[in-house]
């Protein structure tokens, strides 16, 4: 079966996922953000490489950091950046998605950057759209959030300098999300040796182990001696379809908390794809203590951004 | 009109032939095998050296889409696909709209087939009215019209009360209940079989229990019941084992396989393939194992193609979000010759399951070659090779996951009634 990201030449055509995404191209992404950020400041300058290019954010999912941050980083490369916001509303007219694809194809749009409540949406338009249109992923149902799963890769290199001496551990609701599902195929591609989930059964996808992944139900030993502790999300709603009793008996067991990171490395970093729910996944004075390298993921997702963008549009940094 | 069909290799499962024998049909019916009969002149002779001659295919499952879904595909179109791929006889499920619920729509149905005097149409009856699971169909009244069987195709039937008294009901006059098994609680939402695809693809997964819960209480009410039952589109090892030990135990019960199971995996979705997108879904290798090993020992009585013919626009969505079902009807004679391939089954047997077992499960004297029988007949080359190109088929449907695949065995001759409705 044909990689649908890369082209005939093996490069780079579409960032759908980082399952088959190869490790020269996930580290050429990481070595070309690293060169937007000055060193020391994290500042990043604008520079013209997509100049007259034009970026349509299109979101039929809501979303407020992963849009902005795609934003900034289109506009910190000069592109010109459309945000279409569409909801429920031109699906709701009864025009599908892939028409509002081509409707936008034919404004001169020369990269999409999609999110998508269902998964595979990505994928379908990437194999609808001419092959000079590129679409990136920006999170399609609970399958890839790739450019999320980037940026996490791009904090942990910055932070451990290296990936193959890592133990990893992935927390919460690993069944909804498609951050965990393109955490875990980054990490392993870059070769960290373990790596770990830790949820109760009803959050897990059945056979999560073929994913190359250790499972843990124990918070305690989930998080014995690792070097990153990565938080997912827990959506309020999860509590409706019988997965669990109530958010407090989940932050009680699995809540990140002081005490429970002591089991951690005493140099581990706490990492979290956000928004957070504070007092429900990850408790305040851990969100907010020295181990917690939450918003610096903020701000190198926009230059992992930028390397995807840039790279996409065939442009050398 | 008199036909004789010359020097072809006869496979005749419902009679045990398997050999070179001459086909003499007088009128609408088989006449004679092997030699002519008596003062016979044949007003057409078939030239079938080197071709197979079989009884035209039953499959008991497939969609004509009518009424209501006629922007998906018509009886007309449908038809031509049937007798294209040698199908001379279909069962097609109630989930019309409205459903198959009423006398007057079995009779509209079987009407229009008739004229169009291609295949043989026969409608099986939805189970409960408007198929929601509550209410009993007027069965005497449908199967005075015409309906075989009865059954809620797809749909939920929940209500286990509902479901215990549909089948008293139906086994007070023998009549034939089709169930699909599937738990609509553990299947809820769910589009791809719970195991490593849908896992790494991130779609909503249904479990094998989903199938096999279900199938438990149906076999349960069965035997409660004495019902004549029919499970339809198994999809898993676990189902098949259950089944098979039912059977051995003395139940009256039969089922059948979708070609698309016979074939494909959970694999096959690969990066979201929609095509793939099927009910019930593509399970996984040991399933696959497990539904081959039933239709070789003879557990599993019929494959079918459960045909599903969906619009283009139904199918060009995200892979949960686009309508289940594939079309089936061309491909099914030669997946069954692929299956008997692979596996080394000798074709008496094979053909069996898509001739006179599934005639046997729609309670019809058909299927077969005897003396006196319709002369319903599928003459093919079983060496002649071709690749599924959605744009050819006749099935308004062009949805296939078999789409680019090489096939062997093709279509030369299709007679229904003694009448050649077929030719390429």
């Amino acid at each position: 079966m044909n990689n649908p990201q890369l082209n005939k030449h093996g490069e780079l055509q579409h960032l759908l996922s980082t399952e088959g995404l190869p490790v020269r191209i996930m580290r050429d992404i990481l070595d070309r953000a690293s060169t937007f950020l000055s060193p020391g400041s994290h500042e990043i300058d604008k520079i013209p490489l997509l100049h007259g290019k034009s970026v349509f954010n299109i979101f039929f999912e809501n979303s407020t950091r992963t849009r902005t941050t795609f934003e900034i980083a289109a506009k910190k490369l000069s592109a010109d950046v459309v945000n279409l916001n569409i909801g429920a509303s031109s699906t709701s007219k009864g025009e599908t998605l892939l028409d509002t694809v081509d409707n936008l194809c034919a404004m001169h749009a020369d990269m999409f950057v999609v999110r998508h409540s269902s998964s595979g949406a990505a994928h379908l338009i990437a194999r609808h759209v001419a092959p000079s249109i590129h679409v990136i992923n920006a999170g399609d149902g609970r399958h890839a959030h790739p450019t999320q799963a980037l940026l996490d890769m791009f904090t942990i290199r910055h932070y451990k300098k290296e990936f193959h001496n890592l133990t990893v551990a992935i927390v919460g609701d690993v069944l909804h999300s498609r951050v965990a599902r393109s955490q875990i195929h980054a990490l392993t591609t870059l070769g960290v040796p373990e790596v770990r989930v830790v949820a109760p059964k009803t959050l897990l996808p059945t056979q999560v182990e073929k994913l190359g992944v250790r499972v843990f139900h124990d918070m305690g030993q989930g998080l014995k001696d690792v070097d990153v502790v990565m938080m997912l999300r827990l959506q309020n709603e999860r509590m409706q379809g019988a997965l669990l009793p109530s958010a407090q008996e989940f932050f009680k067991y699995y809540g990140l908390t002081q005490e429970r990171l002591a089991q951690a490395k005493p140099d581990a970093i706490v990492m979290h794809p956000g928004p957070m729910n504070r007092g429900v996944e990850i408790d305040s004075s851990v969100a907010d203590g020295s181990h917690a390298v939450i918003l610096p993921q903020v701000t190198f997702g926009i230059a992992v951004r930028m390397a995807v963008m840039s790279m996409l549009a065939g442009v050398s940094a | 009109m008199n036909i004789q069909i010359k020097n072809g290799h006869l496979i005749d499962p419902g009679n045990k032939i398997d050999a070179v024998q001459d086909v003499f049909i007088i009128d609408k019916r088989i006449a004679a095998i092997g030699k002519a009969p008596q003062g016979f002149v044949a007003a057409q002779v078939i030239d079938a050296s080197g071709l197979v001659v079989m009884p035209g295919l039953v499959d008991v499952a497939a969609r004509l889409r009518e009424p209501g879904y006629e922007y998906k595909a018509t009886l007309e179109s449908e038809m031509s696909a049937a007798v294209a791929g040698g199908v001379t006889s279909l069962a097609c499920p109630p989930d019309t709209d409205p459903p198959l619920d009423e006398p007057g729509l079995v009779e509209m149905l079987k009407h229009r087939a008739r004229a169009l005097n291609q295949c043989r149409v026969f409608p099986v009856g939805a189970l409960t009215t408007g198929l929601d699971g509550a209410e009993l169909t007027e069965m005497i009244e449908l199967s005075e019209a015409g309906c075989k069987a009865f059954s809620q195709a797809d749909a939920a039937l929940t209500d286990t009360r509902v479901l215990l008294r549909a089948m008293q009901y139906a086994a007070t006059f023998g009549y034939r209940v089709w169930l699909r098994p599937q738990d609509s609680f553990l299947a809820k939402n769910g589009v791809a079989h719970d195991g490593e695809v849908a896992t790494r693809l991130g779609l909503p997964p249904i479990p094998v229990v989903a199938e096999t819960i279900a199938l438990a209480t149906m076999l349960q009410l069965a035997r409660e019941t004495s019902v004549t039952l029919h499970i339809c589109r198994i999809s898993s090892a676990d189902a098949v084992d259950m089944i098979r030990t039912a059977k051995r135990e003395g139940l009256k019960v039969t089922c059948d396989v979708s070609m698309n199971h016979v074939h494909l995996t959970e694999m096959d979705i690969g990066f979201f393939d929609a095509n793939c997108h099927l009910l019930p879904p593509l399970r996984s290798q040991r399933d696959r194992a497990g539904l081959r090993a039933g239709l070789f020992d003879g557990t599993i009585d019929a494959i079918c193609s459960n045909h599903s013919p969906v619009d283009d626009d139904a199918k060009q969505l995200p892979f949960a979000e686009a309508e289940a079902g594939a079309t089936g009807l061309e491909l099914l004679l030669p997946l069954v010759l692929k299956w008997a391939d692979q596996e080394k089954v000798p074709l008496l047997h094979a053909l069996s399951r898509v001739t006179s077992n599934p005639a046997q499960l729609l309670g019809q004297k058909m299927g077969h070659l005897s003396v006196g029988a319709h002369a319903d007949i599928c003459i093919f080359d079983p060496v002649a090779s071709w690749k599924v190109e959605p744009g050819a088929l006749k099935s308004q449907g062009k949805n296939t996951p078999f789409n680019g695949y090489e096939m062997q065995g093709r279509v030369r001759y299709t007679l229904l009634d003694g009448q050649l409705v077929f030719q390429p």
